[in-house]
């Protein structure tokens, strides 16, 4: 049982749709100026009347990021496990409808991986696989922490809502951090967007990180899929359960992402376009409103997007990726979840960064603590 | 001169590492400030290669490590992450900080107490982050703490000594050095917590982040030294009632 699904009940999309939209340049600016930002304010900083504040959001975003951040950035890798996938999901390329051959690293290909994903200096790994509980479930997760655990300081996952017993099984054997986008708030149309599998269960995903707070995950990411439907919307609603994470489960450390629908193999066109102004909107929204929540970007944005979004409140950011099982070495052929953007190697990246005046932070954390 | 456990110390102005542009900046930001005691998050640091960037950039024979928990969240944890920066740093210093809430990173008073128990025990030095509770001060001193570092405001806040009638009480009656550690953003802040009495100060984000680093680290030393002077000339007092320069009753006392 999901206690976010008490409170999420509480609001309809249709008027919190509307609320957003009705904002206006005052409500901005209040917002803008507003010491103690609640989700009136959040409303207000992604709404299209935000739109020629995007400068002023820019700063702020910038100042109150580095305050708490510093001049530093943090550099993370996916490590793709599987694309096995029990789910249809209209706009994702492990789509079980989607007939392309499958692959799940063994323990040999996996240690494969590592070793080059260690050669290019990281110290963060996000281990990706497709939902399919007979092949990748519990069992083999913990068989995978085992094995990498000892060559990473941080370990994150990003696989299919697991059960709250599973995730305590987890966490002592090294995961830190668990992800979990809901894709969309929008209850009806998620059904649209997973009409089969496991994942059409909207509650069960919803709650998720409630599970995830109960079992005492260290940190974990919230988001949702931007395309699928509002993103003004969805956003809010983010940011409505970020909230409610924050005031239950005190003690977890929260992250952020915004993933835009990407091509991938049998695609889905988005059904609501984000341009990269609205995308950088909609970061320095989340920054003003939050000013401690970790917001990541990832390889799916362009070169030019990435070089400048990371002085508007991005704290994380990965580089070489592959998204697909066995890609950095084993199988580079497989199937890719989606087409990444900035195809820069992670040295390209720390150069960047570096040249922008930020520290590129490949270690904060470490299996000790 | 400051003395904390076995050392002394001639600068009264502590510094962090975090936050910097670089690590080249830190190094000579730090080596600007004159600090002697540098706190490195053992988060940071790759304990099992000491040939790690940051590391490199405070090897000087003056920069004494000051290895902090941050990112522990019991006593527990804390007790085995300082007995391993022990090995690895070759320090028995720690910089006690145990914030179970990510958000605020307000230190967990009962679980530093629980942990400055043991460490002492264990033979560390211990100075805690804690928050400005002149109750826990005492309870630490029995506890063994080399000292109390008593936060001025929320970490990374910048805004001051909000604490300040807690720490001129912790001040006051404390046996141990006292640090006002977190919240300092300018400074006269600094200055204004040697003036009432504090043993020293310790200061990340306001160097950190600011415009110029080497600049602002020279400006945080000047002040401390400020501050401190002015604590040991005896600041005038402050009083709500004229004082006649020229006091009628003058010709008693003779």
């Amino acid at each position: 049982m999901s206690e976010f699904l008490e409170i999420f009940k509480q609001y309809h999309w249709d008027d919190v749709k509307a609320s957003i939209y009705n904002k206006n340049h005052i409500d901005v600016e209040e917002a803008l100026h507003n010491p103690k930002r609640g989700l009136e304010d959040f409303k207000a900083l992604v709404s299209p009347a935000a739109s020629a504040y995007l400068e002023p959001m820019a700063q702020l975003s910038h100042q109150l990021t580095q305050k708490r951040f510093g001049k530093t950035l943090q550099m993370y890798i996916p490590l793709y496990l599987s694309n096995e996938c029990n789910n249809i999901c209209t706009y994702c390329g492990f789509s079980l409808d989607n007939k392309i051959k499958r692959k799940t690293l063994s323990p040999i290909e996996i240690m494969q991986e590592v070793s080059v994903i260690k050669n290019m200096g990281y110290d963060h790994v996000l281990l990706v696989t497709g939902e399919a509980n007979q092949t990748v479930h519990v069992d083999y997760f913990k068989k995978v922490l085992d094995l990498i655990r000892p060559h990473f300081s941080h370990i994150s996952m990003e696989v299919q809502p697991l059960d709250q017993e599973d995730y305590e099984a987890l966490i002592p054997l090294g995961l830190n951090t668990v992800l979990v986008y809901q894709e969309t708030y929008h209850q009806e149309d998620y059904k649209k967007h997973h009409p089969k599998g496991k994942k059409s269960n909207f509650e069960y995903r919803l709650a998720t990180p409630d599970r995830l707070g109960r079992a005492g995950i260290h940190k974990m990411g919230l988001g949702v899929l931007i395309g699928l439907e509002d993103w003004r919307t969805d956003c809010f609603f983010t940011a409505l359960h970020l909230q409610y994470l924050e005031k239950t489960y005190w003690q977890t450390k929260y992250s952020l992402s915004f993933p835009r629908l990407r091509p991938f193999s049998g695609g889905l066109e988005p059904k609501v376009a984000m341009n990269d102004r609205e995308l950088a909107q909609l970061i320095c929204a989340y920054r003003i409103f939050n000013e401690e929540v970790e917001l990541s970007i990832s390889t799916r944005e362009s070169t030019s997007f990435r070089n400048h979004i990371i002085k508007m409140g991005i704290t994380s950011i990965s580089a070489g990726s592959k998204t697909n099982p066995g890609g950095y070495t084993v199988a580079p052929e497989s199937l890719e979840q989606f087409e990444i953007s900035d195809e820069r190697s992670p040295q390209e990246i720390a150069q960047m960064i570096k040249n922008s005046g930020y520290e590129v932070v490949w270690k904060d954390w470490d299996q000790v603590l | 001169m400051l003395k904390i456990a076995d050392k002394t110390f001639k600068s009264r102005l502590f510094t962090g590492t975090g936050k910097f542009g670089s690590a080249k900046l830190m190094e000579e930001a730090l080596l600007a400030s004159e600090s002697e005691l540098v706190t490195v998050a053992l988060k940071r640091v790759d304990l099992q290669h000491k040939e790690d960037d940051i590391l490199q950039h405070l090897n000087h024979s003056h920069l004494n490590l000051l290895p902090n928990t941050s990112g522990v969240r019991n006593a527990k944890e804390a007790v085995y992450a300082a007995q391993l920066a022990r090995e690895a740093l070759e320090t028995n210093w720690v910089k006690l900080e145990i914030h179970p809430d990510p958000k605020y990173l307000m230190p967990d008073p009962i679980e530093t107490l629980l942990a400055t128990e043991e460490l002492a025990k264990l033979g560390f030095i211990v100075l805690p982050y804690i928050h400005a509770d002149p109750v826990l001060c005492k309870r630490l001193e029995d506890a063994g703490t080399a000292a109390v570092m008593p936060l001025g405001s929320p970490i990374g806040s910048n805004k001051g000594l909000k604490t300040i009638d807690f720490l001129e009480i912790i001040i006051s009656q404390s046996k141990v050095p006292v640090v006002i550690d977190a919240g300092i953003g300018a400074p006269s802040d600094a200055a204004k917590a040697m003036e009432i009495g504090a043993d020293a100060v310790l200061v990340n984000t306001a160097i950190a982040v600011a415009g110029n680093p080497v600049e602002m680290a020279i400006a945080f030393k000047m002040a401390v030294e400020a501050g401190r002077k002015a604590y040991e000339a005896k600041l005038a007092k402050t009083v709500n009632h004229a004082v006649a320069s020229s006091p009628l009753t003058s010709f008693l006392d003779v």
